[in-house]
């Protein structure tokens, strides 16, 4: 009887299902066009990814513009608009020769001069870039294909700067736009990339289209993270914002969109078991958390509470919490990325001890007599807000009085800028994240800055020693003496800065439909390369 | 009569200068920068301050409050300050959906619930009355997203009969934007028939009772005639009002149902807005809100005089 059951009711939906069609309520006439519908992490709200360092606007800079140098899935720089390049013995003169058939969205010809204005008004605006201009004398078109660097001493990071993968990206724009204030927008999209921006089709907060660029010429290397041939096989490439994740996930499971960039980690298990769905981490570095401390005031002024924290954070306790399945996330102490050149295991030992009553003898040594700690809790960001509960429990473990206060992460960002002391309307502790493209090196990681109230990133630690070693990774050119320096560095950061604790590396997975093939490894996700089964 | 809509009209204009200032002022007074979004989470702090000036948030209050009222007086509702789009242009990108959607809503809603309502109070106290009523119950305390998703399973995945999400402007065929629309209108719907039909209920209740009813029956009027033409009509008042606050509740409060298919509407470009800073759309957004809703209830107070004969302005 059962089985009769179930069979009556697949026959009855199956009728059901045909009924539309009966109805004449099918899909429309299929079009001629090839389209990629995907769902993107976030709104694009704004189109130039010098004004801003947001990722979704990094990620439109990939569809339109192009870069000069370009990061491969292992992390080499190769050349991309740069067909021929040279260093002068004494290392100070880098010479740059753009390769043939580039051309801008509006029919002109790439120019040297269009890819000095643009260097220099990245380097305006980016923490890589600034370090580059810092050891810059000169930097001028030769002709209209070729154009100089000069430094002022050798300096072991140019191509790295330049062909820099996560924002600020070193995209090339035209002159006249690239001669903007880096403050104000470009007025126009018009790059060079394999994309061509739609602007009449886009709708904020909905829809962003872009059309294939016919006059593109792809290199002739197989496509490999950033680098490589941006070969496009789609007419357009939609992308689709749907804030809600349990939507997202239907339209992907339907068939309505073709990639959804970042699934919610508690969708992954409902994901797997679709047929038509396939899972993959496409991005080897992944994300590291942090919990950053404000070094200006008490008690986290003094580096013996800082370590403190480091003793009393549990990286497993936080990830479980943040993202559940352990396939989707390591522990990781070290502060340049796990998996990277630059990781390292000097140092780590505290963070990797969970000693809650070292935690507390530091506390005591640190003069922390039960003052009020604020923490500023994001409510409106999963990860965020599951740290900053777990911190407030660990906290109160080691005997501090935290106060946790919710605020969304629009006014956590404008609260953590105030330098004033807690009990005034300022903060001790925040958490955030950034991607591993962002921290895998001292330059990229703007959060092991040393620079104090004038240079360094919100909270402000303070070390001369910590900016020295920075300095001289970026001088360095010798990969192994880059090592010992970053080994240096790493035991000043835990042994005494301690200007963040990482509470762990997670990976974000990304779903398609089966059927889509050749999608990128990279911390970027790229829509050229990937091609659609027919059948 | 038209002196009263001019009046009427005229009081409009104070309202919305207290909404547009409060507004104002609640935005600006609140915690969170634009700046801030604008330049992402690893700007430097004097990167901030460059777009802060730029955008002309470091100009004092009023300064700034001047400026947005005189652009308001010259009809220009701003420029957002992340896309750099006109605000006009993106709430006529947003309108057309969600006034698709809350018309659609509240004429579905009307079909179903004026007729489960007069038959509830027709019925009263039987079987049916209660089963009506049940439902009503559940309409409303079944959130909105928890039949959307239900909704999605059965008719989108299972069946295929309509998509999980996205809006198709009627401009593209009618056959896409109905498939579009059906599942979001009928998930918001369900809550305004529970609320349309328990009030139908009652006022039909109310008016069933009066003696013309019983001296209609008397004279042999049947069901239909005495039902619709003599206690529906008089019960209409109410049933109205709920409309009316129905249709004004629509235009502002669908965030939720937009959300949940994926409806590029106001509702969505309000948060989204809140969510950033975006003074300029949210400002501009809530005038429209409030003077949509003043109009929504010069129309129901109309709409009185022709119900009901008695009432005159």
């Amino acid at each position: 009887m059962p089985r009769l059951l179930t069979a009556t009711r697949r026959a009855a939906l199956a009728a059901l299902a045909a009924a539309p069609m009966a109805l004449g309520l099918g899909v429309g006439p299929a079009s001629a066009e090839s389209v990629l519908r995907i769902v993107p992490h976030a709104d694009l709200k704004n189109l130039d990814p010098i004004w801003t360092t947001a990722y979704i606007t990094r990620n439109h800079g990939y569809m339109v513009y192009d870069t000069l140098f370009a990061q491969d899935e292992k992390l080499n720089i190769h050349p991309q608009m740069v067909g021929e390049h040279s260093v002068s013995d004494d290392g100070l003169v880098y010479t740059f020769t753009l390769r043939d058939g580039l051309k801008w969205h509006d029919g002109d010809p790439v120019k040297a001069e269009d890819c000095v204005a643009s260097i220099k008004r990245w380097g305006q605006k980016d923490g890589m870039g600034q370090k580059l201009m810092d050891f810059t004398k000169e930097l001028k078109a030769v002709d209209d294909k070729t154009f100089t660097l000069t430094l002022n001493e050798p300096y072991g990071l140019v191509l790295d700067s330049i062909g820099k993968i996560s924002s600020n990206t070193p995209f090339m724009m035209k002159k006249e736009h690239a001669e903007t204030d880096p403050n104000q927008q470009v007025p126009e999209v018009i790059g060079s990339g394999p994309f061509r921006f739609v602007k009449e089709e886009w709708v904020p907060g909905a829809k962003v289209v872009y059309a294939k660029n016919e006059d593109y010429v792809p290199r002739s290397e197989p496509a490999s993270g950033a680098a490589g041939g941006k070969v496009v096989h789609f007419d357009r490439v939609e992308w689709i914002y749907i804030p809600d994740p349990a939507t997202a996930m239907n339209a992907l499971i339907n068939g309505e969109v073709d990639l959804w960039e970042t699934p919610a980690v508690d969708m992954v298990q409902l994901l797997e078991q679709d047929e038509n769905v396939e899972l993959a981490v496409i991005d080897p570095l992944g994300t590291q958390g942090w919990l950053r401390p404000n070094h200006l005031h008490p008690p986290f002024d003094n580096p013996k509470a800082r370590q403190a924290l480091l003793y009393a954070v549990n990286q497993a306790v936080y990830l479980q919490a943040i993202v559940g399945d352990p396939k989707l996330y390591k522990e990781c102490a070290a502060y340049f990325i796990c998996g990277t050149p630059n990781e390292s295991d000097v140092g780590v030992g505290a963070l990797q001890s969970h000693d809650p009553e070292m935690a507390k003898q530091l506390l005591a040594e640190a003069g922390y007599k039960g003052e009020k700690i604020i923490l500023m809790q994001s409510t409106d960001i999963p990860v965020l807000n599951a740290a900053a509960l777990v911190t407030a429990q660990v906290l109160r473990d080691i005997g501090m009085d935290v106060e946790v206060q919710a605020m969304d992460w629009s006014t956590l960002t404008s609260r953590r800028a105030e330098k004033k002391s807690p009990a005034d309307g300022g903060w001790n502790i925040f958490h955030t994240y950034a991607t591993g493209a962002d921290a895998t090196s001292p330059i990229a990681n703007i959060g092991v800055s040393g620079g104090g109230v004038e240079r360094a990133w919100f909270g402000w630690p303070t070390d001369e020693k910590t900016e020295m070693l920075r300095d001289d990774f970026a001088r360095e050119a010798d990969p192994m003496k880059k090592k010992a320096i970053i080994d240096e560095l790493q035991g000043r950061l835990f042994d005494h800065v301690v200007p963040y604790v990482n509470y762990g590396q997670w990976f974000q997975p990304v779903a398609w439909r089966k059927g889509l093939k050749g999608v990128l490894v990279s911390p970027v996700p790229f829509f050229w390369n990937i091609s659609k089964d027919s059948g | 009569m038209y002196a009263y809509i001019a009046r009427r009209l005229l009081a409009t204009l104070p309202v919305m200068a207290v909404v547009g200032i409060a507004v104002f002022l609640l935005l600006h007074l609140t915690p969170g920068d634009p700046a801030v979004v604008i330049a992402g989470d690893y700007a430097r702090p004097e990167d901030i301050e460059k777009i802060r000036e730029n955008l002309g948030l470091n100009e004092p209050l009023h300064v700034q409050f001047f400026s947005w009222v005189g652009a308001l007086l010259s009809g220009d509702l701003g420029t957002s300050i992340f896309s750099n789009l006109p605000v006009a242009k993106l709430i006529g990108q947003r309108l057309e959906p969600t006034l698709a959607l809350a018309i659609a809503t509240i004429i579905f809603a009307i079909l179903v619930a004026v007729p489960m309502g007069v038959i509830a109070a027709w019925r009263a106290g039987t079987l049916t009355d209660r089963v009506i009523m049940v439902f009503a119950v559940l309409g409303f305390s079944v959130p909105v997203f928890v039949i959307g998703y239900a909704m999605m399973w059965l008719f989108s995945i299972t069946l295929g009969w309509f998509p999980v999400q996205g809006y198709k402007p009627i401009g593209e065929g009618f056959w896409p934007f109905l498939r579009s629309i059906t599942l979001p209108t009928v998930a918001l719907g369900i809550i305004y028939v529970a609320l349309i039909a328990r009030i139908t209920r009652a006022s039909m209740l109310e008016v069933l009772t009066e003696d013309y009813m019983r001296t209609a029956r008397a004279k042999g009027l049947d069901n239909n005639a005495l039902l619709i033409r003599h206690a529906l009509r008089n019960a209409s008042v109410p049933i109205v009002t709920i409309i009316g606050i129905g249709i004004a509740l629509l235009i502002g409060g669908v965030v939720v149902t937009e959300s949940v298919f994926n409806i590029p509407g106001l509702g969505r470009l309000t948060i989204d807005a809140v969510l950033r800073r975006d003074y300029p759309i949210i400002q501009g957004v809530i005038l429209i809100f409030s003077g949509a809703y003043v109009i929504v209830n010069l129309v129901i107070d109309l709409s009185y005089t022709v119900l009901d004969p008695r009432i005159r302005y």
